[in-house]
This record gives C-alpha cells, sequence and structure tokens, in this order.
C-alpha cells in the first residue's frame, strides 16, 4: 500500500514537473529539436536539473542495500551497446521529433488535449506491443 | 542556428527538471525502481508484474491525473500540437516502436540511466536527440513543420 501511494505522489509530481518544464508543449519540444534553426534551448535546463538532482541523490545514499519501502533495487541488467538500443532509439527520436511527444509528457497531456492525444497514445501503445514482438526477433 | 529568445524560459525548465529529478529519486530510493515511463507503461499492460503491478498503475494514474489537476485548480497552460492526427499516428507509432525496441526513453535512459552513469543510456540518449534534431532539420526543410 505504501509503495502504490508513493508511485502515485511520485506519479503526480513528475506530471507536474513536466508541466512547470515545457514538456507538455510539443512545441517548445520541437524547438528544442530545431537546432538548425529557431532554437530553443530550453530542454537543456530541464536535462540538467533532472539529472542533477537524481545523480546527486543517488551518490549520497550510495550505500543504502535496498530501498526504503521494498525488498530490493532492480537494476537494468543488460550492458551491451547492441544494433537494438540504436535503431530502437533512432525510431523513438524520429517519432519524437514528429510529435513533440515523448512517453512521459504523452501521458500528462491525455486529461487535457483531448482527441490529439488519445491518437497518439492509442498508436504509441500499439507501438509499444509491436517493438516488444519485433525486439523478441531481432 | 539562432536562439529563440521568445520562446526560452531557463528558470521554468530548470525548475521542471528538479522535479522530474526528485521524482525519479523517490522511484529509485522509496520503490527500487528506474522512473522510465515507456518501460513502465508497457509492462503495466502486458501485466508482467502479475500482483506487482499496482505500483505501475498508481504511477501512471499520478502522471495523468496532475496536469489535468492543474488546469481545475490552478489555470490552463501551455500545450500546442506541431502536427495534425494523421502525423500523431505515425509519430506515436514510431515513439511505441522505438522505445519498446531501445528498451527506453527520455525518463528511462536520459535521466534515470544518465544519473547512473549507464554507458548504454548515454548511448540512447544521443542517438534519440540526434535522430529528432535530423528529423526536425528534415520536416522544416520539407515544409511539414
Amino acid at each position: 500500500m505504501k509503495v502504490t501511494v508513493s508511485a502515485f505522489l511520485i506519479g503526480v509530481l513528475f506530471g507536474l514537473g513536466l508541466l512547470v518544464a515545457g514538456m507538455l508543449d510539443p512545441t517548445k519540444v520541437q524547438g528544442f529539436l530545431n537546432i538548425t534553426g529557431q532554437w530553443d534551448p530550453s530542454l537543456v535546463f530541464v536535462m540538467v536539473g533532472g539529472i542533477g538532482v537524481s545523480l546527486a541523490g543517488i551518490q549520497m545514499t550510495g550505500r543504502m542495500t535496498k530501498p526504503i519501502l521494498a525488498e530490493l533495487f532492480h537494476l537494468p541488467t543488460s550492458k551491451q551497446i547492441d544494433r537494438k538500443l540504436v535503431i530502437g532509439a533512432v525510431l523513438f527520436g524520429a517519432g519524437w521529433a514528429i510529435g513533440g511527444l515523448c512517453p512521459g509528457p504523452a501521458l500528462g497531456v491525455l486529461g487535457v488535449a483531448g482527441l490529439d492525444a488519445a491518437i497518439f497514445m492509442v498508436c504509441m501503445i500499439a507501438g509499444l506491443f509491436a517493438g516488444r514482438w519485433v525486439s523478441a526477433r531481432l | 542556428m539562432s536562439i529563440n529568445w521568445m520562446e526560452f524560459t531557463p528558470l521554468a525548465s530548470l525548475a521542471g527538471g528538479v522535479a522530474i529529478g526528485l521524482a525519479a529519486l523517490g522511484m529509485w530510493l522509496l520503490v527500487g525502481r528506474i522512473m522510465g515511463v515507456s518501460g513502465i507503461l508497457g509492462q503495466a499492460i502486458a501485466g508482467e508484474g502479475a500482483g506487482h503491478n499496482s505500483w505501475r498503475l498508481a504511477f501512471i494514474a499520478g502522471v495523468v491525473v496532475a496536469p489535468a489537476g492543474y488546469v481545475l485548480l490552478v489555470g490552463e497552460f501551455t500545450s500546442r500540437m506541431v502536427t495534425s492526427p494523421a502525423g500523431l499516428a505515425i509519430a506515436g507509432l514510431l515513439v511505441g516502436v522505438g522505445t519498446a525496441i531501445g528498451s527506453g526513453c527520455t525518463s528511462g535512459h536520459g535521466i534515470c540511466g544518465i544519473s547512473r552513469f549507464s554507458i548504454r543510456s548515454i548511448v540512447a540518449t544521443c542517438c534519440f536527440v540526434l535522430s529528432g534534431m535530423v528529423t526536425v532539420f528534415i520536416l522544416k526543410a520539407g515544409g511539414l513543420a
């Protein structure tokens, strides 16, 4: 129960962070990727703030052997730099550029951007499952 | 390249980034999980963590209700779409397929992975940012953005 409530509050904090950062505004996201044109560097500041806080916190708590509310830390095990990683990231980047939305903001705008957000979400979920199917066979 | 000063919001973006970083840190220290939205969403819907899925669904609910709650309680915020519904459909498919094959998105690789000095995440982040920049360049050149 504590884990579930915490996860909900973390989601709320994340959603508000995305909103304040400008990540729920596809025009702003596309403006960041428009580096050869009229460039909006704001997203650099989102990355600096996000990585800075997370990195510092992880460093300061490096000796913790288990999380506060759960039994163990779930760390991704794969270390390989393979073609799946690169191909997937390139495809994701193209979609991010076209729609100005990545998965977090796509959830964030779901309750406020009407049909547009719903179309993106349905297609993204279809893509997630298609991608998992493809990934298992690559 | 020239800076678009009209759109530039360094302080708000930094503040939002700090909140995102605190959320990622909270998920790690409290729940012991990486706050990667594409993975959380995929696993939540596939029902893979049978019996352990409630934290995923709760997190997703939080992300959805926070901006909606903001609109109800505080007021409107800026969200300007950049493409047609057909464009959004293509974009959504690419984002879904790409994050599934590449095992992560902006939050999982870009924030959490880089914070842990994961080489995989650094490579993935460089690839999706570069790919996004090239794609916007092509869209602008073709008059599509």
